[in-house]
C-alpha cells in the first residue's frame, strides 16, 4: 500500500484487570495521499479513538505500522497534531498563551520572536477568536474553545490533524458554524485531516472519504466510501441533493443494517 | 481602591469590615446594616457568651496557685506583659545611651582609644518570645517545603518513586514531635559545630523538629495534586514534547497548585503547634518556653500569663492561616474556586 500517511496491518490488543486480553482493533488497513480529508464513523467503542491514539503515537499498536511520510510513527509529536475532544486546553493561560505554548515548542529554532507573535495571530483569525487572546478558556463558550483547540493545533503545522470526535460536546448550531469553519480552513490549507465522529451529516458533508469501522471486539474498516461531492459544499444547497442524500443512505445503511449488532449502543 | 481593599477583606474572611466600608459610603444601608448583624454581630454574641462562660467556671476552680483566671485577670496581665516590655526596651535604650556617653567621653581624651559597644543581655520579654517563635516556625516551613514540594512532584509523576517512598512517609508521618526532638538535638549538637554560629543552636533544634513534623502534608498534597493531572493535558504534553522543566512549569505545577497549597496550609498549622511544644520541652526560646517558665514560675499571676500565651498561640495560627488562605488565592489561576 502507498501514500502519504499509511496504516498497515495494525492490531490492538488491551489487557484486561482480570489477566486476559482484549482484542480491539483486528487488522486495520488506510491509506491517505497527502490533503485527503478522512472520516472515522462506527458504533460506540468500535475502537476509532484507538485508531487515532495510535497514529497520534498515545498508544503503540501491538502488531502493525504506522508510517507518516516514509517514516514509522512510534511516539506522539506535533507533526501529528491531536484536537480533543474536550479541547485540553490548559486552563490557566489565556488562548493566546494556549497556541503560544505549542509555537514555541515547535518552531523555537525556525522563528524569531515576532514572526512568533504573528504566526499565534494569524492562526486564531483562521478560527475567529482574535477577538478572545487575552480570555481564559474559563471566560469562553465551549465552541470557541473547541476553536482554540483547532488553532493550536493548526499552529503546529502539522502534516496530518487529528481530530478526536471535535464538535461532539457542541450544541447543533455550534457544531454548524465550526464545521463550516473547518471546511474554510481546509480550502485554505489543504491539510491531511483524520476525523472521528459520530455524526453522519457531519461526516459527509466534510469528507473525502468515509471510512467505516465494524463494531467491536476486533473492529477493523469495514467499508470506504469516496463522497464525490464538488466543493465547496453548502450544507443548505446539500440537503436537497440526491448524490448527497444517497451517501447519507449509503453510511446510515451501513451502521444500521450491515454491522449493527443488537448489543450495540 | 476601595474595591481592592474591599476584594482583600473578603478574600482574608473579614466580609463584616466591607459591610462598615460599604455603610460608610452609603451603599444601600439597611441591606448593610442586615449583612453586619450577619457577619459580625452573631460571632461577637457566640464570643460574648464564651466570655461568660469562662468567667463563671473559672471562679468556681481553685489551684495551688489560686483561682483558674477569668478573661479580666488575662486581659490585666495582657497589660502588664505589655508595660514589662516597654520597661525592658527603656532599660535597654539606657544602657546603649550609657556605653554611647562613656565612649564619647573617651575618645574625647585620647582619639585613639579603643571603644567598644557590649550588647545588652537582659532577659527576652514576652513579645521577643513571639518574634523569636515566628522565625523559627517560618525557617521550619520554608525547609519543609523546599524538600516537600520538588519531593511531591517527583512522587507525583514517577510511579517508582512513588512505591520507593510511600512506606516511608507512611512510617514518619505519625511521628510527634517530641518523639523527634531528643534525635534533633544531638545530632545537631554533633554536626552543627561552628565557633561563630549563623544560627543558634536551640534556633536550628527547633526550627529542624518542625520540618520534620510539617513535611509531610504538603508532600502527600502534592504527590495527590500532580497524579491527579487531567490525563488530556499530559496527552497535550506529550503531543507537543515538551521538555520536562517546560512540563513542570506549565502544565504540572499549575494544575496542582490548588492542592500543594492545601499542603502548606495544614503544614504550617502543625508546625506551629509543634513549635510550642518543641520550644517547652527542649526549653529553646520562644512561647513556648514563656508558657514552661510561668508554669515553673508558680506565682499568682502565672496562670494569667500562660493563659494569655494559649491565646495569643491560637491568634497567631488563625492569622498565619489567613496569611496562606490570601496567597492561596492570589496564586489561583481559577479566581472562581472556593476556598475557605
Amino acid at each position: 500500500m502507498q501514500g502519504y500517511l499509511t496504516i498497515e496491518q495494525v492490531h490492538m490488543d488491551f489487557n484486561t484487570p482480570n489477566g486476559g486480553t482484549f482484542k480491539a482493533l483486528d487488522n486495520v488497513n488506510l491509506a491517505l495521499e497527502k490533503g485527503d480529508f478522512v472520516s472515522l464513523i462506527g458504533h460506540s467503542g468500535c475502537g476509532k479513538s484507538t485508531v487515532l491514539n495510535i497514529v497520534a503515537g498515545l498508544l503503540t499498536a501491538t502488531q502493525g505500522t504506522v508510517l507518516l511520510d516514509g517514516k514509522e510513527v512510534n511516539e506522539p509529536g506535533p507533526e501529528r497534531a491531536v484536537v480533543f475532544q474536550n479541547h485540553s486546553l490548559l486552563p490557566w493561560l489565556t488562548t493566546y498563551q494556549n497556541v503560544e505554548l505549542a509555537v514555541k515548542q515547535v518552531f523555537k529554532r525556525s522563528m524569531g520572536k515576532k514572526e512568533m507573535d504573528e504566526w499565534i495571530k494569524h492562526n486564531l483569525h483562521l478560527v475567529h477568536m482574535d477577538h478572545a487572546m487575552d480570555k481564559r478558556p474559563g471566560e469562553i463558550s465551549g465552541g470557541m474553545k473547541q476553536r482554540v483547540g483547532i488553532a493550536r493545533a493548526l499552529a503546529m503545522r502539522p502534516k496530518v490533524l487529528l481530530m478526536d470526535e471535535p464538535f461532539g460536546a457542541l450544541d447543533a448550531l455550534t457544531r454548524a458554524h465550526l464545521q463550516d469553519s473547518v471546511m474554510e480552513i481546509q480550502a485554505d490549507l489543504n491539510n491531511t485531516v483524520i476525523m472521528i465522529t459520530h455524526d453522519v451529516d457531519e461526516a459527509v458533508l466534510l469528507s473525502d472519504r468515509i471510512v467505516m469501522m465494524t463494531n467491536g471486539p476486533a473492529a477493523t474498516i469495514g467499508e470506504i466510501l469516496e463522497i464525490d461531492l464538488p466543493r465547496p459544499r453548502n450544507r443548505l444547497e446539500l440537503a436537497d441533493d440526491s448524490q448527497y442524500n444517497h451517501y447519507r443512505a449509503e453510511v446510515l445503511r451501513f451502521l444500521h443494517e450491515r454491522h449493527a449488532k443488537p448489543d450495540a449502543a | 481602591m476601595a474595591a481592592r481593599v474591599m476584594n482583600l477583606f473578603e478574600s482574608i474572611g473579614f466580609s463584616w469590615l466591607v459591610s462598615i466600608m460599604k455603610l460608610f459610603t452609603l451603599q444601600n444601608p439597611k441591606e448593610q446594616v442586615e449583612n453586619l448583624i450577619r457577619t459580625l454581630g452573631v460571632p461577637l454574641f457566640a464570643f460574648a457568651v464564651f466570655l461568660g462562660a469562662w468567667h463563671i467556671g473559672a471562679s468556681q476552680i481553685e489551684t495551688s496557685l489560686g483561682k483558674v483566671p477569668g478573661p479580666a485577670q488575662v486581659w490585666e496581665q495582657a497589660g502588664a506583659l505589655w508595660d514589662e516590655h516597654k520597661a525592658e526596651r527603656e532599660k535597654e535604650a539606657a544602657f546603649y545611651e550609657r556605653q554611647h556617653e562613656r565612649n564619647a567621653l573617651k575618645l574625647e581624651k585620647n582619639p585613639n582609644a579603643e571603644v567598644r559597644i557590649r550588647d545588652y543581655t537582659g532577659k527576652p520579654t514576652y513579645f521577643d518570645q513571639i518574634v523569636t517563635s515566628l522565625q523559627t516556625v517560618f525557617a521550619g516551613f520554608l525547609l519543609a517545603s523546599l524538600i516537600a514540594i520538588p519531593l511531591g512532584i517527583v512522587c507525583g509523576l514517577s510511579q517508582i518513586m512513588y512505591t520507593a517512598m510511600n512506606p516511608i512517609i507512611q512510617l514518619f508521618k505519625p511521628v510527634s514531635p517530641l518523639a523527634w526532638l531528643p534525635i534533633v538535638t544531638l545530632v545537631v549538637s554533633a554536626l552543627y559545630t561552628s565557633d561563630d554560629p549563623l544560627f543558634a543552636k536551640s534556633f536550628v533544634n527547633s526550627a529542624i523538629t518542625v520540618t520534620l513534623c510539617c513535611l509531610w502534608p504538603t508532600l502527600i498534597n502534592t504527590i495527590v495534586g500532580v497524579s491527579s493531572i487531567d490525563n488530556d493535558l499530559v496527552n497535550v504534553s506529550k503531543v507537543l514534547r515538551l521538555p520536562w522543566h517546560t512540563k513542570i512549569v506549565k502544565i504540572v505545577l499549575p494544575s496542582a497548585l490548588p492542592m500543594i497549597f492545601t499542603g502548606l496550609r495544614l503544614s504550617l498549622g502543625v508546625g506551629w503547634m509543634v513549635l510550642i511544644a518543641a520550644e517547652m520541652l527542649a526549653q529553646n526560646p520562644g512561647l513556648g518556653k514563656f508558657v514552661w517558665d510561668e508554669f515553673q514560675n508558680g506565682s499568682s499571676q502565672s496562670l494569667g500569663r500562660i493563659m494569655v500565651a494559649v491565646i495569643t498561640i491560637g491568634f497567631i495560627g488563625f492569622i498565619l492561616d489567613r496569611l496562606m488562605l490570601s496567597l492561596q488565592k492570589s496564586f489561583a489561576w481559577d479566581k472562581d474556586a472556593i476556598v475557605r
